[in-house]
């Protein structure tokens, strides 16, 4: 990895952390509105992952969907701007957080129904499998809805057609409050995967590099062997559930003790250890990065709300 | 003009769509190797091959979101659901994830897939086989719901739901399979959002559609013979629901009963007779009956399910009572 990537990564991180922290302030200022889930401590997941992609292979994932829109690489202009609401956003003010989508590159949305997309994004794979292209699909999506029945069926699917799919569980510990040994029969979720044929690999998803090294050979297996691939990304969110959680499930301490495993400190660290960066470098990505979401934020302010008409616009293609 | 099945007809529009574009596939229980439970992909199999008729296992929730993901990327799926009953399994792939994507993603996809789905009662399949829920699933915007009543529109109907850039859930009455009317072997479709005259008459409006237009036309055949003229209008299309020709229809007999064979509460009898008093109050001369089947689950045994099914006596009944 040359330090031009690395740094890239530690900008793509922090960019998303600060829009993360941006989001949690406009919300309580009362600009942000309906609900509100962050992202921030799984950083790593969305930069190791999604920086492992092809430009063809397609992104899905549930209503904590802000960092793989940011990795997309929709500018986050006309994310903070659907966030408000507004016209300019990038579903048009029509979906906000939980659901963002960026069609032009390959991402498919956030949303908000748990394990809903997952067979969305097998549908996306079978029709790149049916158009014989290389593409694969990156789907993503939390513990909690590795317990739905749409999970299971939708592996089971993707096993018997051999679909290019990547299923990415990210496990932040938490289905909203519930811990995952009080929701989960089995204690992994790789053993969940092993039940349709896939072999499944645990992934210390804090490490961004451990992420990427093996998203890009679960996506090499795909694409050589044409079948689904597993990976369960162990990980952790350092925020509640949604705004106004009350964070009764879990104690302080155990958030601390995963917090000294900062995805963002753990890529700092080594960048500092192996020299590949100065602090100064770091700051100023820092201070680039603030500058970037306060334009973001100043544009999705400046920008109006949507047009009463937009109303009934987009109900039906081809409107009736 | 020959006539044909209505199970021909859907067979004939389905292998025509296939041969025109390649995009178009199949997929649900039984489709392939079987030939279908109700026998419409009968041949298929073996004609288009495995990758465009695509045997699922019994996983409705998948079958919904998968059509749905692949008309997203491109394609033009055709999902069959064994009956409308097994769709209750996957409603919310249906209602909340097909006809939500466009809408709620700012107009930035389009998800161009067909539900197909027998449904119904009358054939002694007990409570959980013999749903007519068309209704539920009318309620949503985004989708589109059709259910045709003749061998025509089935044809040119699953034609247009094929080459609709929407969702479009149709709906096949079960019992109708076999009934047979003509259809001309050139191509032509049946737009989506056209209620239509089935029979002309200038004593009173029956509408209907499915099964229960079928039972309005031999009605009004009956009340014929009793110097009775009934005017029949078939709606075809639930959402988009085309009120034009029940209005036009309503304003020259002043008189209307609808039918439909789902239950009466909260069902499609009741919003057609809320538009009629919205949009025809000053035409109406009578109050507007509805026939629909009894609020039970449908029993097994024969005499006790066809008791609380439509049938043609108890629209001719309600006929009169609004004359």
């Amino acid at each position: 990895m040359d330090k031009e990537t690395l740094l890239h990564w530690y900008r793509q991180m922090v960019l998303i952390r600060t829009f993360e922290q941006k989001c949690s302030e406009l919300y309580q200022q009362g600009k942000i509105g309906g609900f509100l889930h962050l992202y921030i401590g799984q950083e790593a997941v969305a930069v190791g992952s999604i920086n492992a992609r092809q430009e063809n292979d397609h992104l899905i994932t549930a209503y904590r969907d802000h960092a793989h829109a940011i990795m997309a690489g929709t500018d986050v202009k006309y994310l903070m701007a659907e966030m408000l609401g507004k016209a300019t956003g990038i579903s048009k003010g029509k979906g906000g957080s939980m659901h963002l989508a960026d069609v032009s590159k390959n991402y498919w949305g956030g949303y908000g129904i748990v394990g809903g997309h997952v067979p969305l994004g097998v549908g996306i794979a079978l029709a790149e499998q049916y158009k014989g292209t290389d593409s694969a699909v990156l789907c993503y999506m939390g513990d909690g809805s590795t317990n739905i029945g749409y999970f299971h069926e939708a592996l089971n699917l993707a096993g018997v057609w051999d679909l290019p799919v990547l299923f990415i569980v990210e496990n932040n510990q938490y289905g909203m409050g519930t811990a995952v040994e009080r929701a989960s029969a089995v204690k992994t979720m790789v053993e969940k995967a092993a039940a349709y044929g896939m072999k499944g690999k645990q992934v210390d998803a804090m490490n961004v590099f451990e992420v990427h090294n093996a998203t890009q050979k679960a996506l090499q297996a795909i694409r050589k062997g044409k079948a689904p691939q597993f990976l369960e990304m162990i990980t952790y969110r350092f925020e509640g559930h949604s705004m106004g959680d009350p964070l009764r499930y879990r104690s302080k301490e155990e958030v601390h003790k995963w917090q000294e495993n900062d995805p963002i400190g753990i890529l700092e660290k080594h960048l500092l250890d192996e020299k590949e960066a100065t602090q100064e470098e770091m700051d100023q990505i820092d201070e680039e990065v603030k500058q970037e979401i306060e334009a973001a934020v100043q544009f999705a302010e400046e920008s109006p709300f949507p047009a009463l008409e937009s109303l009934f616009e987009d109900v039906y293609a081809n409107d009736l | 003009m020959p006539k044909i099945t209505m199970r021909q007809a859907i067979t004939d529009a389905l292998r025509e769509e296939m041969l025109r574009d390649d995009n178009v596939f199949i997929m649900g229980q039984e489709v392939g190797v079987w030939g279908g439970t109700y026998a419409v992909t009968r041949g298929f199999y073996d004609e288009f091959g495995a990758k465009r008729v695509r045997d699922t296992p019994i996983s409705e929730m998948v079958i919904g979101g998968a059509a749905a993901g692949a008309a997203m990327n491109g394609l033009r799926p055709v999902a069959e659901f064994m009956t409308i009953n097994f769709a209750f399994l996957a409603l919310d792939a249906i209602v909340n994830h097909a006809a939500k994507v466009r809408y709620m993603f700012g107009g930035q996809m389009k998800c161009p897939v067909v539900y197909r789905a027998p449904g119904g009662g009358g054939r002694q399949l007990g409570a959980t086989h013999s749903h007519t829920p068309d209704v539920i699933f009318a309620h949503f915007p985004g989708l589109k719901v059709v259910s045709p009543a003749t061998a025509y529109d089935a044809k040119g109907l699953l034609k247009s739901a094929i080459r609709d850039d929407n969702p479009v859930l149709f709906i096949e009455h079960h019992t109708l399979y076999q009934i047979r009317d003509e259809v001309p072997t050139e191509e032509y479709l049946v737009p989506i959002g056209k209620s239509d005259v089935k029979r002309e008459g200038t004593d009173v409006t029956i509408v209907g559609y499915a099964q229960g237009l079928q039972v309005a036309l031999d009605a009004a055949a009956k009340l014929a013979e009793e110097g009775i003229s009934a005017e029949v209008v078939d709606l075809r299309s639930l959402r988009p629901l085309d009120m034009g020709p029940v209005l036009k229809s309503f304003q020259k007999t002043f008189r209307a009963v609808v039918v439909e064979e789902g239950y009466r509460t909260f069902g499609i009898g009741a919003e057609i007779v809320a538009r009629l008093h919205e949009e025809g109050f000053d035409y109406q001369d009578a109050p507007i009956k509805r026939v629909a089947q009894y609020e039970v689950p449908l029993p097994y045994s024969r005499e006790l399910e066809q008791s609380a099914l439509i049938n043609v006596d108890r629209v001719i009944k309600a006929v009169k009572e609004v004359l």
